[in-house]
């Protein structure tokens, strides 16, 4: 990587990814390492996230390293208006490392800017994601034994998903075949569609969820369609039951299809879908442990061996 | 009196300095003011709505004894990209510059994302030109693209 940050998953080559999902296999062998025996990382939480936190910090715990940090902006400074810079300066007195989840677009990058301290951006606003762009990644490789040459149909919010663009991006260094599926009003936007043109990615789009684009997928990617998104509420009723994954329409998918979801999840996959094995959403949150531990032992320049 | 004549007299000429030429009448202030022109003690003739065979109607600012940075110089290709200036010594125009879009705009413009982290701390905007023949931005902080037409000055 061009620098010992990780704000956004533009930055990472191939190679960077490859070497953050083979060091993320080795910590799944083996999750308890001591690696960060002495050293303090720091999480800073502007916006809560209980399940990104939780995930950093069980990863921080289980390289033996230390956590301070907050949750909650509300008690800290920055209510008091202290600048965001004054609070990362004031935190890399401390800490060996930073994560950080903010509510303002590009705060992980300005962070990282203005200390010399390693950055994870653990979220900034609808902005990147990169930890959750590469325990994706992870997922997908592991349960489909390559990156390369696959097709991922990716359903619902295409418009503001963040966590579908940066799939985009992650996936386009491996030949993959897309198919969008998504209400008018919640498209994938003209920018990833010109990505992939200049890519040389196949994509197609598709407003109607049908069994016939699940048979043709190796990865079905899901995410949530929010009434709040909607300009017109009268289309959100036409369309809120369109993009529900429900059991029978996995009976004639491949073997090798996964369902992905970044969760949470609401109505957009049947609960009964749960138990078919193809359901992989809640080992992948697992799989976000080791990517974690694999993301920060490579900002902080830690070799793993195997 | 002769048209050519009456034209050249309508604006004092230089012996040293910037002349800049074919600015929207509608931008000539902005222009002034990217400049600073306020904070100069240089003898200044700023003039507007000049016939123009090029574009109808044109604004001009005449500078004595100044010459521009590059990087001031192109920060008018943002709003004003046709612009030219004549470098004038000895009241010979000596050099003509087309202005064009830097790679990287600082502390200039403003991103049009309330949720950028630049519009809540007090802090430099940072632009990447991402497409210099339509004039497209990219904020480097929040990565919100800025067309030419939404590009508002801080």
């Amino acid at each position: 990587m061009k620098s010992n940050s990780l704000v956004s998953i533009d930055q990472c080559t191939e190679e960077d990814i490859i070497r953050i999902l083979d060091n993320a296999a080795l910590f799944e062998a083996n999750p308890n390492r001591k690696l960060l025996e002495g050293k303090v990382a720091a999480t800073l939480f502007f916006e809560p996230s209980t399940r990104t936190r939780l995930s950093f910090e069980t990863a921080i715990n289980r390289l033996s390293g230390r956590v301070i940090g907050f949750q909650d902006a509300s008690t800290t400074s920055s209510s008091k208006g202290e600048t965001l810079k004054d609070t990362i300066l004031m935190v890399s007195n401390y800490a060996d490392l930073i994560i950080m989840r903010h509510y303002l677009e590009g705060a992980a990058r300005y962070a990282s800017e203005v200390t010399n301290v390693p950055i994870i951006n653990a979220g900034d606003g609808a902005n990147q994601h990169p930890s959750q762009t590469l325990l994706d990644l992870y997922s997908i490789r592991k349960t489909q034994g390559k990156l390369t040459d696959l097709t991922i149909t990716m359903v619902g919010d295409l418009k503001y998903g963040r966590t579908v663009h940066s799939l985009i991006v992650g996936m386009s260094h491996f030949n993959p075949t897309f198919h969008f599926v998504a209400p008018d009003e919640l498209r994938m936007p003209d920018e990833q569609k010109n990505f992939c043109d200049k890519h040389g990615i196949a994509y197609y789009e598709h407003s109607m969820f049908t069994e016939e684009i699940i048979n043709e997928s190796d990865i079905l990617y899901m995410t949530r369609v929010q009434r709040e998104r909607f300009t017109d509420l009268e289309e959100y009723e036409r369309v809120k039951n369109v993009y529900i994954l429900r059991k029978n329409m996995l009976d004639n998918s491949r073997d090798n299809l996964r369902i992905l979801h970044p969760l949470p999840r609401v109505n957009e996959i049947a609960y009964n879908v749960d138990d078919n094995p193809k359901a992989y959403y809640i080992q992948q949150a697992r799989n976000g442990l080791f990517t974690r531990e694999a993301i920060i032992c490579e900002v902080l320049g830690i070799t793993v061996k195997g | 009196m002769s048209t050519q004549k009456r034209r050249e007299m309508q604006v004092a000429a230089l012996e040293n300095g910037t002349a800049i030429d074919h600015i929207p009448p509608d931008r000539l202030f902005k222009v002034a003011s990217l400049l600073g022109l306020e904070q100069m003690n240089n003898t200044i003739t700023i003039g507007n709505n000049f016939k123009s065979n090029k574009m109808g109607l044109k604004g001009v600012i005449k500078v004595s004894d100044k010459f521009f940075e590059e990087d001031v110089i192109n920060r008018i290709a943002l709003i004003a990209p046709n612009v030219i200036l004549n470098i004038i010594r000895d009241f010979e125009v000596v050099e003509k510059k087309k202005v064009t879009l830097p790679d990287e705009i600082t502390a200039l413009v403003k991103c049009n994302n309330p949720k950028c982290i630049t519009n809540n701390e007090p802090m430099a905007t940072h632009f990447d030109v991402i497409d210099k023949a339509k004039g497209t931005l990219r904020c480097r902080y929040c990565e919100r693209k800025i067309n030419k037409e939404d590009i508002v000055i801080k």
